[in-house]
């Protein structure tokens, strides 16, 4: 079968709040100019569009289908979407590429966080007999995750606070960033919790978000980028939806998912964990060395557009081959509650 | 500085009812007795709440068993401000709970009276019950520490409504039903607000594509052919004609016209995407495809950002337009 990479990926400003549409179309279209500038693709050649983004997020049915006009979907295009972060839906293009059906595909994701109550919005993604008619909010629910790796000592306060100081520090360099810049571990700690016990800087921002990415089939990429990023292996896995069956402080789809693809000789890493403790967890579970750089873009703590911050963290280390910086990196999506459903893609150059 | 997009409240709701199946049905039937039933899996452990299916083997499980409304806290975090429907609805802790019989924990809300010193790791806590259980997971209203106990009782969120057993109120619970409200801010276009704008001074604002020229109202913020920025703006005028329609004879909730009426997509004159409206002012059976339509205004001072300024359309007499002028547009 064919090998897959990417050849382009572009990412609207993360930003707490836009004027824009809940469509998505004012985040999309200039992102999807960069793309075309970079490859020289126009929306003819692409063969297949997938997107990712939520209803739940929008308030209203069938959201995405007015993001196709950011497209310009006439005549009719061969198009598709799940209802996940767009990590999901850059595997449903990677496998049309694998199987020989289009050599190209154009992968979105998008999502304006800031249009509802994000924390309890994502109530409704819980089990919807015993669990979401509680309304337990997403930040509680990591907050307890969290409390089991403070209080069993897996990871400290000081842990935590240590890899908020580093993403915001990192995303000082990256433009497209929420915020970024020097803090003081000592100040983080001084802050009283929020959600107990959990702090601000523990907690990824409200994001408001789109992000895109290229891919084509490795014999089209040669001519679309100087240093392709090859898929070298991409795989997901879930765990139970059942919150107490499980062990919070493990991610054992993340392990299962690593193990698939084979983490040995990464350089570089891109975690999307919306919690600091959560990237102690995956980091973990994918047994990436110490020396392995994690989120040099800063990462979700930084910027956590919902249903494109996985897409944008493949991105980010595929921009690190494309550009030169690295010859094998890695990228990881999650979804659910407390890192229920995890991706694993490691991409390397070609 | 240019004109901000219109933004309004959006607020919806609906209430989730939902079959429970055979498993799920015994726990909510046993909840609405103040009882607490969990489900044996694969390996012998206990699961509370249960599940249709082993999270290891995925095997079919049906033997529930009886666990205590008591138990242990595994971990918990901290709510200084309930959300709208949270159980609690003064500070409290979110918990999960391993009931005693049970090997898995259960998520549920503690309440300390709104202390978040007197919550920790190990506590013992046991379920207050609703007052009028239904057979839902809310008929645990909350827990309490066993060891003092708040002296009030909690404000708690509206309690879900009772589903209707078919054996009576009694029998086995099949149904559990949650209602579900959120609140949205949704904010129109750049586009959208002008066009809304005019409206409210009684014009017609479309947008043409600088790329096909083809021109839309509403105003689309990019044209889905060519998927570039439309920019030019265009007046139209209030006539047009009925490209195609239905005439509605089925009465609905909310409805407010009495049928039978006539939805049609009306394509203004100038315009190259019709917009549904309503056809009025002559029989239902009068209405034909091509006929020739005015817009009927509401008084000007009731007039606001809305296409309800244009109560409906009506016939204009004028001869119908030939098939062939707006084939394209069906």
């Amino acid at each position: 079968m064919t090998e897959v990479a990417v050849v382009a990926f572009a990412q609207a400003p993360n930003v707490r709040r836009t004027h824009g549409t809940t469509n998505g179309v004012e985040m999309l279209v200039p992102i999807f100019d960069e793309v075309y500038t970079r490859t020289g693709l126009s929306k003819t050649d692409i063969g297949f569009w997938c997107s990712g983004s939520s209803d739940y997020l929008a308030g209203r049915a069938f959201s995405f289908i007015s993001a196709v006009d950011a497209i310009g979907a006439f005549p009719p295009i061969h198009e598709s979407h799940v209802e996940m972060d767009a990590a999901w839906a850059l595997y449903e293009a990677w496998l049309k590429i694998r199987m020989g059906e289009v050599d190209t595909a154009l992968v979105y994701g998008f999502g304006k966080s800031s249009a509802g109550e994000l924390r309890r919005v994502l109530s409704l993604q819980l089990d919807p007999y015993t669990v979401a008619p509680l309304w337990p909010d997403s930040v509680s629910i990591a907050a307890m995750q969290a409390r089991l790796g403070l209080e069993s000592g897996r990871w400290t306060e000081t842990d935590l606070a240590e890899i908020a100081a580093r993403s915001r520090r990192d995303a000082a360099g990256n433009p497209r960033a929420q915020f970024g810049g020097e803090t003081d571990v000592a100040a983080l700690l001084d802050t009283d919790p929020v959600a107990d016990p959990l702090r601000r800087h523990d907690i990824a921002p409200v994001t408001d978000g789109a992000a895109v990415i290229v891919l084509a089939s490795a014999e089209r990429a040669r001519d679309l980028a100087d240093r392709p990023a090859v898929i070298g292996g991409i795989e997901h896995r879930i765990d139970t939806p059942s919150l107490g069956a499980r062990d919070l402080t493990t991610s054992p789809s993340t392990r299962l998912a690593g193990e698939a693809v084979g983490t040995d000789g990464v350089e570089i890493a891109e975690l999307h964990a919306p919690f600091t403790h959560q990237e102690l967890i995956v980091r973990d579970e994918l047994g990436l060395a110490d020396a392995v750089r994690i989120n040099p873009s800063g990462g979700t703590l930084t910027g956590n557009p919902m249903f494109s911050a996985g897409l944008a963290r493949i991105g980010e280390a595929a921009q690190r081959i494309l550009d030169g910086e690295a010859t094998r990196t890695l990228g990881h999506a999650t979804s659910g509650p407390a890192l229920q459903q995890n991706l694993v893609t490691v991409l390397e150059r070609g | 500085m240019p004109e901000q997009p219109l933004s309004a409240p959006l607020d919806i709701g609906f209430d989730y009812t939902r079959s429970v199946g055979p498993v799920l049905g015994r726990f909510m039937t046993a909840l609405a007795q103040r009882r607490v039933l969990g489900v044996r899996g694969s390996d012998g452990r206990v699961h509370v709440p249960p599940v249709e299916y082993d999270p290891g083997t995925a095997e079919p499980l049906d033997e529930l068993v009886d666990v205590a409304a008591e138990g242990t806290i595994v971990s918990w975090s901290w709510v200084a401000e309930p959300l709208a429907g949270q159980p609690v609805q003064r500070p409290f802790a979110w918990a999960l709970i391993r009931l005693d019989g049970a090997d898995t924990a259960l998520l549920h809300a503690v309440d300390t009276g709104g202390d978040p010193a007197s919550v920790h790791t190990g506590q013992r806590v046991r379920i207050r019950w609703a007052d009028k259980p239904v057979g839902h997971i809310r008929d645990i209203a909350y827990f309490v520490p066993i060891t003092d106990p708040p002296a009030d009782a909690a404000p708690t969120a509206p309690a879900p409504p009772a589903a209707t057993s078919p054996d009576g109120d009694a029998g086995p619970v099949d149904t559990v039903i949650t209602p579900v409200h959120l609140n949205y801010t949704h904010s129109a276009s750049r586009e959208e607000s002008r066009y809304l704008r005019a409206l409210a001074d009684g014009r017609l604002l479309a947008q043409r594509c600088p790329a096909c020229g083809k021109v839309y109202i509403p105003p689309r913020g990019a044209c889905p052919t060519c998927g570039v920025p439309t920019t030019d703006e265009v007046e139209l005028p209030d006539t047009g004609i009925v490209t195609t329609f239905c005439i509605v004879n089925v009465p609905f909730l909310g409805q407010r016209i009495t049928p039978p009426y006539v939805g049609a997509y009306i394509l203004l004159d100038g315009a190259d995407i019709p917009f549904l409206h309503l056809v009025l002012g002559c029989e239902a059976s009068e209405v034909r495809m091509g006929m020739r339509v005015r817009a009927a205004w509401t008084p000007r001072e009731e007039w606001s950002t809305t296409l309800e300024n244009i109560a409906h359309f009506e016939p204009t007499g004028e001869a119908d337009a030939p098939y062939a002028s707006y084939a394209h547009h069906l």
